[in-house]
């Protein structure tokens, strides 16, 4: 592999970063399988678009990305979710649902078409890496995949809210009984999740353009990387993104028809010997 | 089965007045051609055929307590082997569809094979995170799939072209496959998939191979779909990613809960239902997608014991226990 390859799986795998990472702190805290997750990406990216070309600016496009979508979560979990709350399976196919009609709403507006996030005059252009010549806006992915990493382990590692997440994961039920609002907790975490989304679509939106079909490549991805990190854990969504960014780069290098294929081996080696994932844990409940 | 007083007199495993219902559902359903317009034949064939993949996913979502949502790409790659065998390579018809079958079974072996370990929510992610690898396939590999533009080609038989015949043909394999999934799911064997739904614990500490069980089930449950798979290739005479996408395995597996999950037949009410809605909506407007996923939430929310399941709790019978197969 190339150091250009590299580059390219490592930014690929910043970006997975940040749509996964919004995906398993749901599932995490919440034990929601938020199959909506790859279509708030998508609806992220168009709306991204939506400001950034009218705003002219892609700062505004990911704010209003993030919170547009984080709106749309807070709809989907106290419109809909709240529901069905405590049922595994229900919840699921409930979000899977959402992301039908989200998709097709999505269609009607922006059409079949696929679109380019402008990048910013300062991110365009690129520069020398590693003795080869690499466009700036994928460096700006991979810094910026890193940043919410650092942002999400420090949240998560030194705040009270981060405690509360972790407490919640591990047994929400004591969390509540210590006085905690954990309703309150859960809804927090999943409009940061949503909203990671968001980033997420207004990220990609600039390099893999947005299509129709986009939600789903993305959504699957997703779900190699919470399989092979294990529920709820940030270190597992760390290296699980970089084994799929890197993997699904050097299927695509090597047997461009079949790279999802690639994602496939060492998802199929690893739950034949670890079914909670690297990282992962079983319920305590 | 520990049923008190004289046994009821049964032939092929159902009791006469079981024999009686079914021969009656069985004369109106053969009847039915002669009073529809051709698409509506085509409607019914289609009902029969997704009545089948439903009851595949019935057989572990309903008995085995696992919803896959991989089936939809096991019924696809069915589809697409019976078309590529046919049009591509020449085949007859009697060769390519049994080929497709068994590599829709290949294909549920290695799902199985992964996620018979699983359960609950990780069995449903992983079946449709591998549904997905499937359908990148099928969208990618453009030299023998065709990409996005599908693969096209006559596979029904000559004398199979005509609408009311196919329907018949499709109606006899129907009721010939309903009633072997029916015999599965009721042998020593499905009432092993049954008590690992109830208690997977239970099941080990008696001595049962779980995974084994739970293989094999995953597998049969392929086969079926398999079935269903060849079935609408012949239907259609055209394959597209669409066939083996996500679309494909929810429509299965709301097809299934709206018709009741556990209930086996309810495939049938569910199909009828789904298809109907679909037709019914697709005159109004273009946003079929929307409504599906519409349907998906009212239906998780308001009535996830589907039809069936709902009529039973309105109407309790008794010696029926209630049982709310989702709701665990």
């Amino acid at each position: 592999m190339s150091a250009f390859q590299l580059l390219n799986g490592l930014t690929y795998a910043a970006l997975l970063f940040v749509v996964a990472s919004g995906f398993t702190l749901i599932f995490g805290l919440l034990r929601i399988v938020n199959l909506a997750h790859g279509a708030l990406y998508l609806l992220g990216g168009y709306i991204g678009f939506a400001v950034a070309t009218r705003t002219g600016s892609f700062a505004l496009g990911g704010l209003g990305a993030m919170a547009a979508i984080a709106a749309v979560g807070f709809v989907l979990d106290q419109g809909l979710l709240r529901f069905v709350r405590g049922n595994e399976l229900r919840q699921v196919l409930l979000t899977l649902g959402f992301a039908f009609v989200l998709d097709d709403m999505a269609l009607v507006i922006w059409g079949g078409d696929s679109f380019t996030v402008p990048i910013p005059q300062m991110l365009k252009g690129g520069m020398r890496v590693f003795g080869v010549f690499y466009p700036t806006y994928r460096l700006f992915v991979l810094a910026t995949g890193i940043a919410v990493f650092a942002g999400l382990w420090l949240l998560l590692n030194h705040t009270r809210l981060g405690a509360l997440i972790r407490a919640g994961v591990d047994d929400a039920e004591m969390v509540e009984a210590s006085g905690v609002n954990i309703r309150r907790v859960f809804l927090v975490t999943f409009l940061l999740g949503s909203a990671l989304a968001g980033l997420g679509g207004l990220m990609g939106g600039a390099f893999l353009s947005l299509y129709p079909s986009a939600d789903a490549e993305i959504l699957v991805f997703s779900l190699a990387i919470v399989i092979i990190g294990g529920r709820g854990s940030l270190v597992g969504v760390g290296v699980g993104s970089l084994l799929v960014g890197l993997l699904n780069t050097l299927g695509q290098v090597m047997f461009p028809e079949l790279a999802y294929f690639v994602i496939f081996g060492p998802m199929a080696l690893l739950l034949a010997f670890r079914p909670l994932g690297l990282f992962g844990r079983a319920a305590t409940s | 089965m520990t049923d008190a007083g004289p046994q009821p007199i049964k032939i092929a495993g159902m009791t006469s007045r079981a024999i009686v219902v079914v021969v009656i559902v069985l004369a109106i359903a053969a009847a039915l051609p002669l009073v529809l317009s051709n698409y509506q034949i085509g409607l019914a064939t289609e009902m029969l055929i997704f009545g089948v993949l439903a009851m595949s996913i019935d057989i572990l979502a309903g008995f085995a307590g696992r919803t896959s949502l991989g089936h939809g790409a096991i019924f696809g790659v069915s589809g697409y082997v019976v078309v590529y065998a046919s049009a591509q390579v020449g085949l007859s018809p009697a060769a390519a569809i049994p080929l497709g079958i068994i590599a829709a079974t290949l294909v549920a072996i290695i799902f199985a094979l992964l996620a018979v370990r699983t359960s609950g929510v990780y069995f449903l992610l992983l079946t449709l995170a591998l549904g997905m690898i499937v359908w990148g396939i099928c969208l990618r590999w453009t030299q023998v799939t065709g990409g996005e533009n599908g693969l096209r080609g006559d596979v029904r038989p000559a004398f199979l072209v005509g609408h009311r015949g196919f329907y018949w043909a499709v109606l006899v394999a129907t009721a010939l496959v309903s009633y072997a999934m029916w015999r599965f799911v009721r042998s020593p064997f499905g009432l092993t998939l049954l008590g690992i739904r109830d208690s997977e614990s239970r099941m080990k500490s008696l001595g049962y191979n779980v995974p084994l069980h739970l293989f094999v089930g995953f597998a049969v449950s392929g086969f079926f779909a398999g079935i269903a798979g060849a079935l609408y290739a012949m239907f259609n005479n055209f394959v597209s990613p669409s066939t083996v996408a996500l679309g494909q395995s929810v429509e299965g597996v709301l097809m299934m809960i709206a018709g009741g999950v556990g209930t086996l037949f309810g495939g049938f009410v569910g199909a009828a239902a789904i298809i109907t809605l679909e037709n019914v909506v697709s005159a109004y407007t273009e946003r079929w997608q929307t409504v599906l996923g519409l349907t998906f939430i009212v239906i998780m929310i308001f009535a996830p014991d589907g039809i069936i399941g709902t009529l039973r709790a309105i109407l309790p019978r008794s010696g029926r226990t209630k049982d709310r197969y989702i709701g665990n």
